[in-house]
């Protein structure tokens, strides 16, 4: 199937329809058409995977329309071109998609009822939209499907709580912001390049000798501080916290993982394919200031992660950490840095998909994610804290998992680049992250050991009863998810060197340091 | 001071469109960030998206030109017929095949389909942002956003370590002794979580039933409100109670 390119946007486009329309006369329909079409788009994207793996320069490209793209300017038609990185991240959205559809019958049912159609069909179209990011090869479509994911996603939080409602708001107010700001962007970068194709425009710098143009140093500014707002890096992270801690658990689980890590790959995108490596970080002059932003956002995240009570918001804040990590890949600037960042980003989808997951299995079985809450649970579902706190060891970075290689080579391309300051912040927010989840350990575990034992720090009497503690696991739909994603986390891990290969495939287009003692 | 070439001729003769987008930008970029009322920050939203439409409008037009549908004097094959079904790829209309003369008679019209895009998407994002306002009014009886904030944070720390959601089932009754004595001061505190539990169920936290009830019937949400005064440290609270028995009842 040669366009099985467009078919990963297209199947979940048409199950959102589906859903949507059919689902008023039968909502049990709609929790199995959204499997299937996200089971027909994950293979549709492992299809362009090997596609692009197989042809000779590691590109799938398919114009929409068939208009031709020979013109001059390049781009009469709507390009989606999917290299190495861009299917990777499609596989890594649809992927993520499939197991939060699964995840989603229980928390779905139970929290939205009697929405399920819609609700349904905005978490495919959020896919659709996601995927599309990660696909497309127009900068103004990128711009349309940046809105796709940010609407739906804005109703997918708001159908939560009146305080998800609350907490959308002020995600409404910044991620207009954000997506105007890099719409008007491409509207200086078009003015100068005469196309709106993301390899056009790239050309067109290239001839036109564009690179001292004012009028580019405002695109990228423009473009890049659009992206940074919707990628909530940190002082735009408002909007992220509360509306992933408030809203519904199936939409926490499928935003979090991805909708920021997308939006680190159209960054990434920007910069190399767009703009260029020279623009981006010589002539523009960012790669100077961002890594010390990355120091403040990084240690600023972690610092308020620790003063988290609750799993949920906890996590959030560990995103905001995360975004950091991987913007400073990119900003370092060298090709280990860069290696780094792609990989966190896969890697980052999976770990936080994990804990997201886990904290929903613990929302729903114990109907709170407070850190008071948690006593005994590994007793009581021990499969499910396994898989939670994989999730977690990844974040850490621990060996087996696939945290502890991205971070290595981030950790690697800090050296190289001589960005000390970028290497002792990972340093210190593995640290935290430590704290973080052995705290989580400490109390749910040994509560259950000492069963009745005052352990201390003022908690009273922490015995439990047997009732309490009894095998209860999570239901089947909600745990394998969350043990499938938990094996992904290692699989990856243990492959990483292919991961890595794949990355490094994409990165031989760009002239890239690599630093005096590596290769 | 309007000679050639100076900066007020510029910014207010020749490019008085982009002068005014920025304009209506930084008004609306000001009216988000400012303003205190949630519908106002919308307006201003408006604003903002609509300045940017500016932008590119003014990117596409041009002196003199018209619109550009093609016109059948600038057909390349005269009869002004390009629809049978036998053009070849060269041969379809577009830039390519007019003649580079004729272009100019034309304006840019990209950019103004690009806003037709652009146009649809605030007007989704409009629509959904007030559909949220109302929701906040509806929840929290108050579009001005200091008021909502104060009251959000008194929600959060009420609820800080309680449970979001309502226990569909009942737990061992061993537990609900001790926290049922607290659950009196708290008629009334919540106004907010009903949606959050089933809908159908929103029962006024006032008539709520007595703690002692609300052990036995499963359907009373209100258990949750235990210790609005003590949202932060809940370790010491109670401890002849299992927290987690506690908050759940």
């Amino acid at each position: 199937m040669s366009d099985a390119i467009v078919w990963i946007v297209l199947f979940p486009l048409i199950g959102s329809v589906i859903c949507a329309l059919l689902g008023t006369f039968s909502k049990k329909l709609c929790y199995p058409v959204s499997v299937l079409s996200m089971v027909l788009s994950v293979w549709a994207s492992v299809e362009t995977l090997w596609q692009a793996m197989d042809s000779s320069n590691h590109q799938v490209s398919y114009i929409l329309g068939g208009w031709s793209l020979d013109l001059f300017p390049r781009g009469v038609g709507i390009e989606f071109r999917a290299d190495l990185l861009g299917a990777l991240i499609a596989l890594v959205v649809t992927g993520v998609g499939l197991i939060v559809s699964v995840y989603s019958k229980v928390p779905v049912q139970r929290q939205t009822p009697g929405k399920e159609p819609m609700y349904y069909g905005l978490f495919l179209l959020q896919i659709v939209g996601l995927a599309g990011i990660s696909l497309t090869g127009d900068a103004f479509n990128l711009y349309v499907l940046i809105e796709v994911a940010a609407l739906t996603g804005y109703g997918l939080i708001a159908m939560g709580s009146n305080r998800a409602a609350a907490a959308t708001f002020t995600y409404i107010i910044l991620g207009t912001i954000g997506a105007s700001l890099y719409l008007l962007g491409v509207g200086y970068l078009y003015l100068k390049t005469g196309t709106l194709n993301m390899v056009g425009i790239h050309q067109a710098i290239e001839a036109n000798g564009l690179h001292d143009s004012p009028a580019m140093q405002v695109a990228f500014v423009l473009v890049l501080l659009g992206i940074l707002i919707k990628m909530a890096f940190f002082p735009f992270h408002a909007w992220l916290p509360k509306s992933y801690c408030h809203a519904p658990t199936t939409t926490s689980c499928l935003l979090a993982p991805l909708v920021t890590k997308v939006m680190i790959y159209v960054m990434i995108r920007m910069v190399l394919s767009v703009f260029g490596v020279e623009f981006s970080f010589e002539t523009s002059g960012w790669a100077e200031v961002l890594p010390w932003l990355v120091v403040v956002a990084i240690v600023c995240a972690a610092v308020m992660a620790l003063a988290q009570r609750e799993i949920k918001s906890m996590l959030a804040y560990l995103i905001v950490a995360e975004v950091g990590y991987m913007v400073g890949g990119i900003w370092i600037y060298n090709y280990f840095g860069l290696v780094g960042s792609i990989f966190h980003v896969i890697s980052d989808a999976c770990m936080t998909l994990c804990l997201f997951l886990g904290a929903g299995i613990i929302l729903e079985k114990c109907r709170t994610t407070h850190f008071d809450g948690l006593r005994g649970l590994f007793a009581k579902m021990p499969l499910t804290m396994v898989g939670f706190f994989i999730g977690g060891f990844s974040i850490i970075g621990l060996p087996p998992t696939c945290g502890f290689f991205s971070k290595w080579y981030l950790i690697t391309g800090g050296m190289v680049s001589q960005r000390w300051e970028y290497m002792i912040t990972l340093m210190f927010s593995t640290m935290v992250m430590v704290v973080l989840f052995f705290r989580l350990i400490e109390r749910i575990h040994l509560a259950v050991d000492e069963s009745g034992k005052n352990l201390g720090k003022g908690h009273g009497d922490l015995g439990l009863s047997k009732e309490q503690t009894r095998f209860d696991e999570a239901p089947l739909s909600m745990l394998i998810p969350l043990l499938v994603a938990a094996s992904i986390v290692i699989i990856i891990g243990i492959y990483n060197q292919e991961v890595a290969d794949q990355i490094e495939v994409f990165l031989r287009d760009f002239d890239l340091p690599t630093g005096v003692n590596y290769r | 001071m309007f000679e050639d070439g100076s900066i007020f001729s510029q910014l207010l003769l020749e490019r008085l469109n982009y002068f005014i987008y920025v304009v209506l930008l930084l008004i609306g970029l000001w009216a988000m960030i400012a303003k205190n009322n949630l519908i106002k920050k919308l307006i201003g939203m408006s604003i903002f998206q609509t300045a940017i439409i500016l932008f590119y409008v003014s990117i596409g037009v041009k002196e003199g030109a018209t619109i550009p549908i093609y016109l059948p004097e600038h057909d390349p094959h005269g009869n002004g017929s390009y629809a049978d079904s036998n053009v070849s790829e060269s041969t379809l209309p577009g830039p390519q095949s007019l003649d580079a003369s004729l272009v100019p008679h034309y304006t840019n019209p990209l950019p103004h389909v690009l806003m037709l895009t652009a146009i649809v998407v605030g007007v989704a994002t409009l629509g959904l942002a007030l559909s949220v306002c109302l929701r906040i009014y509806r929840a929290y009886g108050t579009v001005e956003e200091d008021e909502l904030l104060g009251k959000l944070e008194e929600e959060d720390s009420r609820k800080d370590g309680l449970p979001k959601k309502r226990r569909p089932r009942r737990r061992s009754a061993s537990n609900k002794s001790g926290s049922s004595t607290k659950n009196k001061e708290v008629a009334g505190s919540r106004k907010s979580s009903p949606e959050k539990k089933k809908p159908g169920r929103n029962r006024n936290p006032s008539n709520r039933k007595k703690p002692s009830d609300t052990a036995s019937t499963e359907s009373s949400p209100k258990d949750t409100g235990t210790e609005k005064k003590k949202p932060v440290r809940r370790k010491r609270r109670n401890p002849s109670n299992p927290s987690r028995e506690d908050r759940s009842s």
